[in-house]
């Protein structure tokens, strides 16, 4: 069974938002496609994005890989780390390898993102 | 039929590795009398920081590293999508005849008629294979040739005064990955649609953009899950009837030709790849060759020149108000037309079909002998490949597409296209080509059988593959992760 945090909220595509810290990464299921993160390519901080748009990618040793925004913000912190250590996306796809930060605008986005139960559920329906 | 690859290897430095000073590989004499009037700010008295080396140790070097390399000379090289099929030797022979090698493109048209025929007949064949009125021979490359049909496309809507709305290309999920690129360098804008449960495109998925702002369409036909776009004629009327153009990727047309006519289902252009259909060389070993092919209405917009036939000799015309340039330094790469038109003349038509014939017979034989290995995402018929994944593998094994891949190398065949295309999980895609034999599809199917049972008995030994290869198992990751472009003595290990 693929590990999924409670707490954060999920896309269909795999992209998690933590509404206390504004927080958004890429799953562990998302990660276990993917296989070894080699490049991440992230906004800068102060732009614009806006729900289900493109923020960035994230390149592995098989494919590049679009990441959608959960929500729309403005990216207010970057995780510097990955551009050294990519790797963190595949250690740690909840914690330290977070991708970046954002300022949602609208709370009322948040219903439309699932709790760990359904994204749980969408996991094993696309296993 | 165990035939583990044994070989005559040697480990090899980096040439720069090897150089010694005082080498040379040739005889030059003193050519500094030849400069004596160049001004010393310019002269460089040191010269270049070449490899010192003799003949024979340069021949020794690349020699050996050619013998790390896998080539279709050596063995079956099922590369899904790129149709690998082995490039007969008497195109090379055609293409080093001095009548083409010793012409220069900037000569008088009266000294090079020979070499203008040979593209004038080489048009009319692809026309006649394809159904279009013409074909211009200058793009380089399959990706090029998508770039020349899309920008006769846009040269067509600006001239209807179109231009600024007209910006949607449609495109199908599967696609040649190459397409959305080739849309956007056009100012347009890449629209993707999904494929049905069927593996194919339906009228009702375009329905919703059949409207003023549509482009046209760019299907890869057969798609490239192998399979034939069997509702494409009714979706070229529609898309036609809204205004759009059908650009038809046909970088699969090895699995038709002979059998349909693009323009006769509604194609309005479309690309041919000579180092796939045609057998010409591939890859590193390239360079490829692209024609796009047009309707009648589309003709005027081609690349320039062109080459027509007056009476009886050939003639470069270069005047075309409508034209949408050039793409290619003179005529395109012309030692490619020749070896793809000496194929064309050695199949002849029949040939020709039955090569078609062929390659999906040998595809289909290949499904067949592992459907019960791998996992099938789709029903539907296939033609030239056939792609698999590995579902079923993944939940039995510890093993992945990936290392069932590596592994083949093992056996001295070289992989399938892996993860490719992305709407099959872990896809694992065979094309096994027309020139490979029943025993070497068989020896194919031997081998991913036996090595989808090591998956299951010893999958350590399928992680760690390739083992018995001149060099082993390289660690991608790191590789990618810590980028060396640059050789130095110092970073190499």
């Amino acid at each position: 069974m693929t590990n999924i945090s409670e707490g954060l909220k999920y896309t269909k595509s795999h992209e998690w938002f933590d509404p206390t810290t504004g927080r958004i990464g890429i799953s562990a299921f998302a990660v276990e496609h993917l296989g070894d993160v080699v490049e991440v390519d992230l906004p800068e901080v102060g732009t614009e994005i806006s729900q289900g748009d493109e923020l960035g990618t994230v390149e592995s040793v098989k494919t590049a890989s679009e990441v959608y925004s959960p929500v729309s913000g403005k990216v207010i912190a970057v995780n510097e780390a990955l551009a050294d250590s990519p790797e963190l996306v595949n250690e740690s796809p909840y914690n330290e390898g977070w991708l970046i930060a954002v300022e949602i605008e609208n709370n009322e986005e948040l219903d439309s993102l699932m709790n760990s139960a359904s994204y749980q559920e969408h996991c094993s329906e696309e296993e | 039929m165990t035939q583990l690859v044994k070989g005559f290897l040697r480990k090899e430095p980096p040439i720069f590795a090897k150089s010694v000073p005082g080498h040379i590989g040739c005889s030059l004499r003193d050519v500094k009398e030849d400069f004596a009037d160049i001004p010393a700010e310019f002269k460089n008295e040191e010269g270049p920081a070449l490899v010192e080396l003799s003949e024979v140790e340069v021949i020794r070097h690349y020699t050996r590293l050619s013998q790390w390399n896998h080539a279709i000379e050596l063995g079956s090289y099922p590369l899904g999508s790129c149709t690998m099929k082995y490039n007969p030797k008497i195109n090379e022979a055609m293409a080093r005849l001095p009548g083409f090698t010793r012409v220069h493109p900037l000569q008088d048209e009266s000294e090079m008629q020979g070499s203008l025929k040979l593209m004038y007949l080489l048009e009319r064949s692809l026309c006649a294979l394809s159904g279009f009125a013409r074909v211009t021979l200058q793009p380089s490359a399959g990706a090029n040739g998508e770039f020349t049909g899309l920008s006769v496309i846009r040269k067509a809507i600006a001239d209807r005064g179109e231009g600024a709305t007209r910006k949607v290309i449609l495109i199908p999920d599967t696609a040649h990955g190459t397409n959305p690129a080739s849309v956007v360098l056009n100012g347009f804008e890449p629209v993707g649609v999904s494929t049905g449960n069927a593996g194919c495109l339906t009228l009702e998925v375009i329905k919703p953009y059949l409207n003023e702002n549509l482009a046209g369409i760019m299907v890869t036909n057969p798609n490239t899950l192998g399979i034939y776009e069997k509702n494409l004629k009714e979706i070229a009327a529609a898309v036609h009837e809204a205004g759009g153009y059908v650009y038809m990727d046909g970088a699969n047309f090895n699995a038709i030709m002979g059998k349909v006519k693009p323009a006769q289902i509604g194609v309005d252009t479309m690309h041919f790849n000579l180092h796939k259909t045609f057998s010409t060389p591939h890859g590193g070993g390239g360079p490829g060759s692209g024609p796009v092919g047009v309707t009648k209405e589309l003709a005027k917009y081609l690349p320039v020149p062109v080459v027509e036939k007056v009476e009886n000799s050939f003639h470069l015309r270069y005047s075309s108000e409508d034209t949408i340039g050039k793409l290619h330094p003179y005529y395109g790469n012309f030692g490619v037309l020749v070896r793809a038109y000496t194929y064309i003349m050695e199949l002849g038509e029949e040939g020709l079909f039955k090569a078609t014939e062929m390659a999906v017979l040998n595809a289909r034989y290949m499904r067949k002998g592992l459907e019960n290995t791998l996992d099938l995402m789709f029903d539907s018929d296939t033609l030239h490949e056939v792609v698999f994944s590995d579902k079923t593998l993944k939940k039995e094994t510890e093993c992945t597409t990936m290392n069932v891949a590596k592994r083949m190398l093992d056996f001295g065949l070289h992989p399938p296209t892996v993860y490719f295309p992305l709407i099959v999980a872990g896809a694992f895609m065979i094309e096994p080509t027309e020139t490979e034999s029943r025993a070497d599809l068989d020896y194919m199917i031997e081998t991913v059988k036996k090595i989808v049972d090591e998956c299951h008995t010893n999958p350590e030994l399928v992680h760690n593959a390739p083992v018995n290869t001149g060099i082993g198992r390289l660690d991608e990751t790191y590789a990618a992760r810590k980028k060396i472009l640059r050789y130095t003595p110092e970073n190499t290990k």
